[in-house]
């Protein structure tokens, strides 16, 4: 267990290192720091002398120890355009990205482990059919995509009359397959302060209504894939001699398949879910462009834009960090929840 | 066009690279006959749905290919567009003019022209990208199956950080750095190679552990220790010997890729990292349409996209005929 635990944390701490160096060599070659600072005006002999004294004349590698050194204490400089620490700049926009994942962590664990659990007992159900045909249409669509007709549904409406206007079930029917829109698909609201920069869209009901549309569409790209995953897992489990052998005892069918086979079939659905977090931060980013969420994503797609660097270069290392973390976690967690997982050196 | 891949005995799979046209599906090594009374072909004579994929993305091919005959209009040339017939609706709308068979956009281009432009777009770095995934993963993932060792540890090292970070997400942030590096003009310039070059660089992952994990199951096998108790070097080994057997997994794989190359692209433009609206793949004509939603004109944005997802779900349906037909445990293993 320790020299697993060992094992992870250097192999945690090497990919820090890579994305580390990364972030250096942006922060090195694109922009000029001393341009940023002081502008055109500024005589050529002062520029060089701010330079020394900032240490950009320094061999690469002392530039590199200091970075490095500045990144340990989450010290990453000022942004250009807030004119901020960095790290003020996204702890301000964090909350928004984390509560808009937590809501559709939420709606894909409350959504794929029925959905998935039905389709794999009731293989042949017309239900079963529908949700693996829509979950393979889902897969297809675009995260933008999906927000832009959520959008279109639910916030502008639709008005569509393709039944005769004048007879009663005419405008029934249209007025089924219209919508009035109104709901909000631009920005948070006014979301309730908690506290530091945390501002919550969770506290009122006029911020959960913010929330709906970004959070569906940012759980509708990720849906599909758990669900056809914990379909997939869970058929493969209800083969197995075990559960054939509980169903044998007589134990209720509900209890051997939420009990028995489900806890099997959830082992690798927690590592593939797991390396998807790494996915939905990056969905999180179209996500925000869409709805304008300001979270990290649009925080970083504008940094792009003005060419912030080093606000970029902390984005990048944060979401580095938030990867490493999670995905050391995950391996633990799965290494401890499975006993065929040999917690050795050795690799499996 | 598919048709006569597969009557050429000479065609390789790496031969159509970068062109839409030629890369097109099953190019399986093999004589007609072979081909006739395969096992491929003869499940695909049973499943609709894979038949109606394949003419779906087929169809859309061939009117992406043809794109310059097809439209009415030529969208890149600014003389032929009119400003004064901007965000025209449709032909099933009131107030439409049935010049503009989908309508217009916000510059008054012809949708239907600029669809078919920009389909041809997102082929061309779809069909480029996984191209180019190809060529770098399957060299690494034979290296890394076939050397084993260092070699193998380190570039699997490599792939699993890749894919920890999503190739979106590396995709995103290679985008964004070449845009800051070559500046947005250059950027728009050389779009199309620039895309390619990134979301093959983003994706290759997916390639190489796929031929690594076949390439590890072929190793054992005796004709390869034959091969090399006859003293071929293992150059010859790995691309005449053992590659030729991990070709299966690799189509099937190509294919999920495409799809995932294209959204990758209508993602990047979408954010605008990717094609500049005066030459738009279908991603930047919904970038470009977006704006125009809230003031009523949902199909500048919404047919773009509805063309994207029928062109990804048909390669996604084809993808999973392939998987079933080809290979059923392939992403089990």
């Amino acid at each position: 267990m320790i020299a697993f635990l060992i094992k992870r944390l250097f192999h945690a701490l090497l990919v820090m290192f890579v994305i580390s160096v990364i972030a250096f060599a942006i922060q090195d070659n694109l922009g000029d720091p001393i341009q940023q600072m002081v502008g055109q005006s500024v005589p050529e002999s002062e520029r060089a002398e701010l330079r020394e004294e900032l240490g950009l004349n320094d061999p690469m590698l002392t530039q590199y120890l200091r970075f490095a050194g500045n990144a340990a204490r989450f010290d990453f400089g000022y942004s250009y355009v807030f004119n901020q620490p960095t790290t003020a700049v996204i702890a301000r926009h964090l909350p928004a990205t984390l509560e808009l994942v937590a809501a559709s962590t939420f709606l894909i664990i409350a959504l794929s482990i029925p959905i998935g659990v039905y389709s794999a007992i009731k293989p042949r159900a017309w239900l079963t059919r529908f949700f693996m045909s829509v979950s393979i249409v889902g897969i297809s669509i675009p995260v933008f995509l999906t927000a832009i007709v959520l959008i279109q549904i639910f916030a502008i409406g639709v008005s569509w009359s393709p039944f005769p206007a004048d007879t009663g079930w005419g405008t029934w029917l249209n007025d089924a397959l219209s919508t009035d829109g109104g709901m909000p698909a631009y920005g948070r609201g006014n979301p309730v302060h908690v506290f530091g920069t945390w501002d919550t869209n969770f506290a009122s009901l006029e911020g959960l209504t913010y929330l709906v549309l970004p959070a569906i569409s940012l759980a509708s790209i990720m849906l599909p894939l758990f669900i056809r995953l914990i379909r997939a897992e869970m058929l493969e489990v209800l083969q197995s001699d075990y559960v054939k052998f509980a169903r044998a005892k007589g134990i209720s069918m509900r209890r051997v398949y939420f009990l028995h086979a489900l806890k099997n079939t959830m082992l690798p659905v927690i590592t593939v879910g797991g390396v998807q977090i790494g996915t939905l931060v990056a969905y999180t980013i179209l996500t925000e462009t869409v709805f304008q969420w300001p979270g990290m994503g649009l925080m970083f797609l504008n940094a792009i834009e003005r060419s912030d660097i080093p606000l970029i270069v902390t984005y990048l290392m944060i979401v580095g960090l938030i990867f490493v973390i999670t995905n050391t976690v995950v391996d633990l967690i799965y290494g401890l929840v499975n006993p065929t997982v040999k917690l050795t050196g050795k690799p499996a | 066009m598919t048709d006569s891949s597969h009557t050429s005995s000479t065609n390789t799979p790496s031969a159509g690279t970068s062109s839409a046209s030629a890369a097109a599906l099953p190019a399986l090594p093999g004589r007609w006959e072979r081909f006739r009374d395969s096992y491929l072909l003869y499940s695909f004579k049973r499943d609709v749905i894979a038949q109606l994929s394949l003419l779906v993305f087929i169809a859309l091919v061939a009117i992406a290919a043809f794109a310059p005959w097809l439209s009415p209009m030529n969208p890149y040339d600014l003389a032929q567009i009119d400003i004064l017939s901007s965000e025209l609706p449709p032909f099933w709308i009131d107030g439409s003019d049935p010049a503009y068979l989908l309508g217009t956009d916000a510059q008054g281009r012809d949708m239907l022209s600029t669809i078919l432009y920009g389909a041809r777009v997102s082929l061309i770095i779809g069909f480029g990208a996984v191209a180019l995934q190809a060529v770098i993963g399957v060299s690494f993932g034979l290296m890394a199956g076939y050397l084993g060792g260092r070699v193998d540890a380190f570039l699997m090292r490599l792939a699993d950080i890749q894919l920890s970070f999503s190739t979106l997400m590396v995709a995103i942030i290679v985008g964004a750095l070449v845009k800051a590096i070559f500046g947005s003009a250059t950027f728009s310039t050389y779009a199309v190679p620039l895309l390619v070059v990134i979301i093959g660089l983003a994706e290759w992952p997916q390639y190489a552990r796929t031929v690594r994990a076949s390439v590890l199951a072929e190793r054992s096998k005796e004709y390869v220790d034959a091969a090399r108790v006859m003293g071929l070097r293992s150059k010859r080994i790995m691309f005449r010997h053992v590659l030729p057997n991990t070709l299966s997994p690799i189509f099937v794989i190509s294919t999920v890729q495409i799809a995932n190359a294209i959204i990758s692209e209508a993602a990047l433009s979408f954010l605008g990292l990717g094609m500049p609206e005066t030459h738009p793949s279908l991603g930047s004509l919904i970038k470009a349409g977006f704006d125009y939603i809230q003031s009523g004109s949902w199909w500048i944005t919404l047919i773009p996209g509805a063309v994207l997802v029928i062109l990804v779900l048909s390669i996604n349906l084809l993808g999973d005929w392939l998987r079933d037909v080809m290979n059923p445990r392939l992403y089990k293993g």
